[in-house]
């Protein structure tokens, strides 16, 4: 610890601290406008220059180490002349055009010169113009004369996102921001360039001209749309959200968002809402009032319930429902009799229910994946299924950590990875057999060679282990054996292994119960042998569901299709009742997070038309149906009932007995590797119209192998017909020689390729 | 003795007369009232009436939307709606004032950064319904358009003392 001085305050702090992180540790704001605790040090903008006792200049407080015994001033002649004269001459190119410039009210530079500026300029020359550069839909730089070259930006593509895509050019007064490579910023996270831009150059497009900050009511929400559980400010203005912000925490999102959190909201108002129940009556539908809509339902479930039998019912929910509504819909289900409900829509092997001993979780919080220094990551698409986890893992592998991967596609993670393995989806678990194999040996002193070998040389190198499962692992056929294999190499380790949690509320499903009971059906069984009636929730068929072809012909051939959704989507085609319900900003709830963090939020929004919060409309149904313990007045009382006596801790466990790994038969033909595109996981995001407008967003191709599609008499950029099970969509094209032979990536979850089959599983490619 | 001297005083008018001196004193007095509406009282160029939303002389409407008049008014009388203009501008979809709410303290003028938005000399208006007191952004281009020669005279004027 070293002893200095600012303005007469004695502060203690630590060696090799800067000035202005010792003077924000004691409250004492310097201001500044290129530092960023987040990012490195630049020292560019000369805002936080400060007087130091004995140095001849006035010095950066950003750049300048503490040293025992320094006193700083930050108000004195000096340190104040400075500060005025750096104000003047930012301002002299920066335009006077606060009022039309959507930065107004929230802009660090207006902030400043009113704090540290003259009170006018003697700037009487020609300002410099900078021509404004379109970055594609969700940032705006169409006023780049505004920027003040703080770097802020660049440094941010560098350090966190991991891809430079803007960069500084020209020199002087010729400097200029602006895209490097691709014209447009691609990466995931690049809204969060726009809460670092401290002046208006970086805007949010989205939001441009919507409102001014001093308008907007501030509302903590959750994020729905990843398993990470980001904190949400809410926006909004007149009941409508218009703005998203991250809430700062350095346990779970830092300071940053992720792009499909943070433009999700403009889904939320879409021409597809459901603001009105309705039915189908003789093949047509009708808008009806809630009464009767409630009635027909809980007339259709005692019917079958009464004639077929409650096991006929099945109910299924995706995982970004609350806690709450997958509390009452699972209480509601087994209230009827039956033991049919499940939220794990696109898992395909269900084999560890029983055998796992509770919710499968991160495996440890968030914050300690930095201070990982070995990781071996199976079967995640990790930069778009968990951009910030990404991020996290991205700062790990600069501070010396290792990264493995062990997958079926070789995207670029922007991260350097030690070791690799790419193989087909049915020799995952080969692979994994023989890393777990290889560190055995490497423990005992034996080296091999080949791919398995290096990782598990990496993995034994290493004192803080952790193996992560991510999405790929989850939806996969092995899904079981793999999780077992991953533990027995956590367990080689001396490290954890745990599961990067496929959406909002993947562990709060489990702790809501929303799993088949003992002879209930799981997801997959409960659209494989079709049931007379369904209840969804949240749920679009064709788009979350590990095979939509099975799905949609089972919804089809049900007698009664009671769908809860916030959208109408291709409900109206197979359903009887449609009851709107209110997406995550005009409900409260609660969404367990991955690392287990039960987070509560409150609706920030009224519920859009006659929308109503699903957990009431479940509530009102169970009534309807005469059930017991349906009498909650709030969300609370229903989290409190499912939460009751629950230590989550205890309950988190990714422990499995009694699977035994084996290989996957042989499979003949090309196999599908699919994932879920990063803005197609939820309803609420495939409906934003600025995300689905980015490159992210594109209408998924047929990857395959050069080798492969010359195989095939299959030039790349050509239509292609993609077919599986009954179901064929024409595709284009595209080869990727990253990609291990034998193998086609078809997205999922995509209105392009819902007519195919399962996620996992062969299939044909042919010339169209 | 009292009520001989009240006698005298009620019979010779002394009271009465009294009163009419007062009365006369006045009648050839200088004038301190007008005769509203044939005459009318001078004004200030600061005079603050009823609003107007000037254009340039171009046509292009002044206002860029900013939302400080909004933002200032102490009474909520403003209402603004903002969205992007084909040419890429920032303008205004709406622009209400509620003049039963409005205080005419001046302070929308004041705050606006391109002088759109000015409170002009005219006082004579007047509702029916309290509707016809709320003013939309067309009656205020309208008011605007009609007395610019005026309105900028008065900004003229006042201009040195800025």
């Amino acid at each position: 610890m070293i002893n200095i001085e600012i303005d007469g305050k004695q502060i203690q702090t630590e060696n090799g601290a800067t000035i202005i992180e010792a003077a924000h540790q004691a409250g004492i704001t310097i201001p500044h406008f290129c530092y960023h605790k987040k990012l490195s040090i630049a020292a560019n903008c000369r805002m936080c220059l400060v007087q130091v006792e004995k140095a001849p200049k006035p010095l950066p407080a950003c750049a300048t180490p503490v040293a025992e015994g320094m006193k700083v001033y930050t108000h004195s002649e000096q340190a104040v002349k400075a500060q005025k004269g750096v104000m003047e001459f930012l301002l002299v190119n920066h335009p006077l055009d606060c009022p039309i410039c959507d930065q107004g009210g929230e802009c660090m530079l207006q902030d400043m010169s009113v704090g540290y500026g003259g009170g006018n300029s003697r700037y009487q020359e020609e300002k410099r113009m900078v021509l404004g550069k379109d970055l594609g839909p969700l940032v705006s730089a169409e006023e780049m004369s505004r920027c003040i070259n703080c770097t802020r930006c660049v440094r941010f593509g560098q350090e966190i996102a991991g891809q430079m895509e803007l960069g500084q050019a020209f020199r002087g007064e010729h400097a200029e921001i602006m895209s490097f490579v691709s014209g447009t910023v691609d990466s995931e996270l690049s809204g969060n360039m726009i809460d670092l831009c401290p002046v208006g150059a970086l805007t949010s497009k989205p939001f441009r001209y919507k409102a001014r900050s001093w308008e907007l009511s501030r509302r903590r929400s959750v994020s729905a749309h990843d398993s990470l559980g980001s904190g949400l400010a809410v926006q909004t203005k007149n009941n409508r959200v218009l703005r998203v912000l991250p809430v700062e925490n350095d346990d779970i999102n830092e300071c940053w968002l992720s792009d499909k959190d943070r433009f999700a909201y403009e889904g939320l108002n879409s021409a597809d809402r459901l603001t009105k129940p309705m039915i189908k009556q003789d093949g047509k539908w009708q808008e009806v009032e809630w009464q009767v809509a409630l009635e027909y339902a809980g007339n259709g479930l005692r019917h079958i319930a009464s004639g077929a039998g409650a096991e006929q019912i099945g109910a299924l929910a995706t995982a970004n429902s609350t806690l709450e509504e997958l509390y009452l819909l699972q209480k509601l289900m087994r209230g009827i009799g039956s033991q049919n409900v499940d939220f794990r829509l696109r898992q395909s092997d269900f084999s560890a229910d029983g055998k796992q001993q509770g919710a499968p979780w991160l495996g440890m919080s968030i914050a300690d994946i930095s201070r990982v220094d070995r990781f071996l990551v199976v079967g995640s698409f990790l930069r778009k299924d968990h951009p910030l986890l990404a991020a996290r893992i991205r700062q790990a592998v600069k501070k010396g950590a290792q990264a493995n991967i062990i997958h079926s596609v070789d995207d670029d993670l922007l991260m350097k990875v030690a070791n690799k393995a790419i193989v087909a989806p049915d020799a995952l678990v080969e692979m994994l057999t023989q890393v777990s194999k290889a560190l055995a040996a490497e423990k005992q002193g034996q080296s091999a060679s080949g791919e398995a070998a290096a990782i598990a040389k990496s993995l034994a190198g290493g004192e803080r282990v952790v193996v992560l499962l991510g999405n790929f692992v989850q939806q996969h056929p092995q899904a079981a054996q793999l999780q077992a294999l991953a533990q027995q190499i956590a367990a080689l380790g001396n490290g954890k292994f745990g599961f990067l949690g496929e959406a909002a509320n993947s562990v709060g499903g489990y702790l809501a119960q929303a799993t088949p009971g003992a002879k209930g059906l799981n997801a997959a069984s409960m659209l494989e042998t079709p049931r007379k009636a369904y209840v969804l929730l949240n749920v679009e068929a064709e788009l979350d569901c590990a095979n939509p072809q099975q799905a949609m012909s089972a919804l089809q051939a049900a007698d009664t299709v009671i769908v809860l959704s916030a959208y109408k989507h291709h409900a109206m085609e197979y359903a009887d009742v449609l009851l709107p319900v209110a997406p995550f900003t005009e409900t409260s709830g609660t969404f367990v997070s991955t690392e287990g963090r039960v987070q509560s939020f409150k609706g920030a929004v009224k519920p859009l038309g006659e929308a109503r919060p699903a957990w009431k409309v479940l509530r009102v149904l169970g009534n309807m149906l005469k059930l017991q313990g349906f009498d909650h007045d709030t969300s609370e009382a229903v989290r409190d009932e499912a939460l009751n006596g629950v230590d989550v801790a205890a309950k988190l466990n990714n422990a499995i007995g009694g699977v035994e790994a084996k290989a996957a038969a042989a499979t003949c033909g090309l196999q599908r590797v699919s994932e879920v595109p990063i803005y197609a996981t939820d309803a609420v995001v495939r409906r934003s119209a600025p995300l689905q407008a980015t490159a992210d967003a594109e209408t998924p191709q047929a990857w395959l192998h050069s080798d492969e599609l010359k195989k095939l008499g299959i030039q790349p950029g050509t239509a292609v017909r993609v077919g599986q099970g009954q179901g064929s969509v024409l595709l284009i094209a595209a080869a990727d020689d990253k990609l291990p032979r034998g193998v086609a990536r078809v997205a999922a979850g995509h209105a392009a390729t819902a007519a195919l089959g399962a996620m996992f599983g062969t299939i044909t490619v042919e010339r169209a | 003795m009292k009520n001989l001297i009240n006698f005298f005083k009620s019979f010779l008018l002394l009271e009465f007369l009294k009163g009419m001196t007062v009365t006369g004193r006045y009648f050839f007095a200088r004038h301190v009232t007008v005769s509203y509406p044939e005459e009318k009282t001078p004004q200030s160029f600061r005079f603050r009436g009823l609003h107007a939303q000037r254009r340039y002389p171009n046509g292009e409407e002044r206002c860029i939307a900013c939302k400080l008049c909004e933002a200032v008014c102490p009474a909520l009388a403003i209402k603004i709606e903002v969205a992007q203009r084909a040419d890429g501008s920032r303008r205004t979809t709406q622009y209400d004032i509620d003049l039963t709410k409005c205080i005419f303290c001046g302070f929308c003028e004041e705050s606006c950064p391109v002088d759109a938005i000015v409170e002009t000399r005219v006082y004579e208006y007047h509702g029916e319904n309290r509707g016809d007191l709320y003013y939309t952004k067309s009656m205020l281009l309208a008011n605007g358009d009609k007395h610019e020669a005026q309105i900028a005279a008065d900004r003229a004027a006042d201009a040195k003392y800025r």
